[in-house]
């Protein structure tokens, strides 16, 4: 097993979004892998940049869609027809069209809470403790700045030249980031 | 050569006018946010807030002694009889329910429309919707008699063997309303993450970053965590655009699945959905109008915002005009000698009056709304909004009373009289949902702060050459 880095990373921090996008695909480019940005908002490009492509959140959403779906028609099934078969007016005991609404319903509210619970579960939120808010700037990272943060566990990482490299991208500012 | 005709307003300059600026010039990521959180993060609390929070705190007492009279009497203390079983308690449902829906049109369709113009009234917008649901949440639970039993309505397995009747759709209702409510706090919930961590590094308070940081459960703004973030966000979006026709659907089933003259109609779903979209862009307008003044966010809820809320507003008050002009043709198309007594009594009845006040306040007072003029006038805007609100509840009144208080048979009917005790319970619920409001000014942001920065023409990544 590899020892443990003694820091977190390298912390790089840009000004405007054009620039994080920019030193991103640079740092990809140059072969630097265990990256993170950090924003203060969604910048549509800054994923790809840091090579990160694919969520299955969107799987994640369909499963729950799809529970919520047959589960509640199968409640619905399931009672007026087995458990507490009740002959109102006449209507047949399996009376679909009467279930499409709690059907609908019980779909949108798994597929939904399955969008909120997934999302937070792939992001691993909630974590109380996170190494990056070590640093005293990064309060800035939900205000006006942007970060980009150089794992210290990259094969290619080195403390000199990894510094080297980001000075080289014309950050505001470079830090270590300790554990 | 003929002289140039200046027509009023063309080219550019009509453009200029016509659009204002959805942030007003010269903001920064920065200037945006210590603006919004400002108001949350600020030590004094200022006069005109307690005084409101104050008032809207009595009447909510208010409403604990009505509801716990009502837990004490029973619903013979409202002026609910036979034939009028369904008074006051499910006109307020519709009306606060209705109200709820702008909320989720305003954070989900328009979302899904991509009109940025949504994004500084979709925070508070939808927490109008979550606490209008919760007033109107209070109503189908007490009306039933027997509150604390209301368990009942749900499916679980219990010793005396029974099971909702899932044909109702009042069962329908009951699954409605809780899925939107809790898909409309989850949306609340999810937006507010972001801005929850943006109020966690900004306190200075020990307490206040405490609770923040547990709320925004460590947000960090990573762009992983961001991507998934807008996927879930949009899924949710478009989730929450069916649901919300959805509900009122279902609502207005409660009333077209019955045979009541009057109720019986199928232009019902689409009607109801326009007006508690034209019901909640009213109550939006309400709120945003003192707010933004109050607060000093003219930059941010600009003209622009209140001139689109007042189309809307045009826009579903003319459909639901037409819901009017519909549900009188066919009384009289239908040939239904119960249908054309219902209308006319409607009309000319002993509710005759509210029937007249209905038209004037939902559709002759929307009219003004053609007139750009009108909607740029801040204070006649607030004024319609008000009157459409008043007219939206007369709606509810006129659609729940008029139909039952004269049906089949003449010896059945009757006169229905409000008590004293169901306007406290209404009166109430508007004071909650104000204290609530009050509430959330103050504890969160109102207005979605890294939503804003989006929206600043900074936020735009520049094409850079290699």
């Amino acid at each position: 097993m590899r020892k443990r880095p003694p820091i977190y990373g390298l912390m790089a921090e840009f000004e405007t979004p054009t620039q994080i996008v920019e030193a991103a695909k640079h740092c990809y480019a140059a072969g630097y892998r265990k990256m993170n940005a950090y924003t203060p908002f969604n910048i549509e490009e800054l994923h790809a940049a840091i090579g990160f492509h694919h969520t299955r959140l969107p799987l994640v959403v369909l499963i729950g869609g799809i529970v919520g779906l047959v589960g509640g028609y199968g409640l619905q099934y399931w009672v007026s027809v087995i458990e507490y078969p009740v002959n109102v007016g006449g209507k047949p005991l399996h009376s679909w069209p009467a279930f499409i609404p709690v059907t609908f319903e019980t779909t949108v509210l798994c597929a939904a809470a399955a969008a909120v619970l997934g999302m937070l579960a792939l992001n691993g939120l909630p974590m109380p403790y996170h190494p990056v808010f070590n640093e005293p700037r990064f309060v800035l990272a939900s205000r006006d700045r942007f970060f980009l943060c150089i794992e210290a566990i990259d094969p290619k990482f080195d403390m000199e030249q990894t510094r080297a490299f980001l000075l080289s991208l014309e950050p505001h500012w470079v830090s270590e980031v300790p554990h | 050569m003929a002289t140039e005709v200046k027509t009023p307003y063309t080219g550019p300059e009509r453009r200029q006018r016509a659009r204002a600026p959805i942030v007003a010039p010269g903001h920064t990521f920065a200037t945006v946010t210590d603006k919004i959180s400002s108001i949350v993060l600020t030590r004094e609390v200022g006069k005109g807030w307690i005084l409101g929070f104050a008032i809207a705190f009595a009447l909510t007492m208010m409403l604990f002694v009505a509801l716990s009279w009502l837990f004490l009497k029973g619903t013979g203390i409202w002026g609910v009889n036979n034939p009028v079983g369904w008074g006051f308690a499910i006109i307020n449902f519709v009306w606060w329910i209705g109200i709820g829906h702008a909320g989720t049109l305003i954070s989900a369709i328009l979302l899904l429309l991509n009109q940025k113009w949504r994004t500084s009234i979709n925070r508070f917008a939808e927490a109008m919707t979550l606490f209008a649901v919760a007033c109107a949440g209070i109503f189908p639970l007490v009306h039933v008699g027997r509150p604390w039993l209301a368990y009942w309505m749900f499916p679980y397995p219990n010793t005396m063997g029974t099971w909702p009747q899932f044909r109702s759709p009042l069962i329908w209702d009951v699954f409605a309303v809780s899925t939107y409510a809790t898909v409309s706090a989850l949306f609340w919930f999810v937006g507010l993450i972001p801005d929850l961590a943006t109020l966690r590094d900004r306190t200075r308070n020990r307490w206040a970053r405490a609770i923040y940081g547990m709320l925004a459960m460590g947000w960090r703004g990573s762009a992983r965590h961001w991507h998934r973030y807008e996927v879930a966000y949009l899924l949710l979006a478009g989730l929450a655009t069916p649901l919300v026709l959805s509900v009122h659907t279902i609502v207005s089933f409660d009333f077209a699945v019955g045979v009541v003259p009057g109720w019986h109609a199928t232009i019902f779903p689409p009607y109801f959905v326009a007006g508690a979209i034209f019901a909640g862009f009213a109550m939006v307008l309400l709120l945003s109008i003192p707010i933004r003044v109050a607060y000093g966010l003219q930059d941010f809820i600009t003209m622009r915002h209140l001139d689109n809320m007042a189309k809307v507003m045009l826009a579903t008050g003319l459909i639901v005009g037409y819901g009017y002009t519909m549900e009188a043709f066919f009384a009289w198309y239908s040939g239904n000698p119960f249908e054309k007594y219902m209308i006319l009594n409607r009309m000319t009845g002993p509710y005759g009056w509210v029937y007249g006040l209905l038209i004037l306040t939902n559709i002759v007072s929307i009219q003004f709304l053609w007139f750009k003029k009108i909607r740029q006038n801040v204070f006649l805007l607030f004024l319609i909004a008000l009157t459409v609100s008043v007219g939206m509840w007369l709606e509810r009144f006129v659609i729940v009373v008029t139909s039952l208080h004269r049906d089949f048979l003449p010896s059945a009917w009757a006169m229905y009289y409000p008590t004293g005790w169901d306007w406290a319970t209404y009166i109430g619920t508007i004071g909650l949902f104000l204290a609530l409001l009050f509430l959330f000014i103050r504890v969160l942001p109102m207005i979605s702060i890294f939503e804003m920065r989006t929206i600043l023409p900074q936020a735009e990544v520049a094409e850079v050459k290699e």
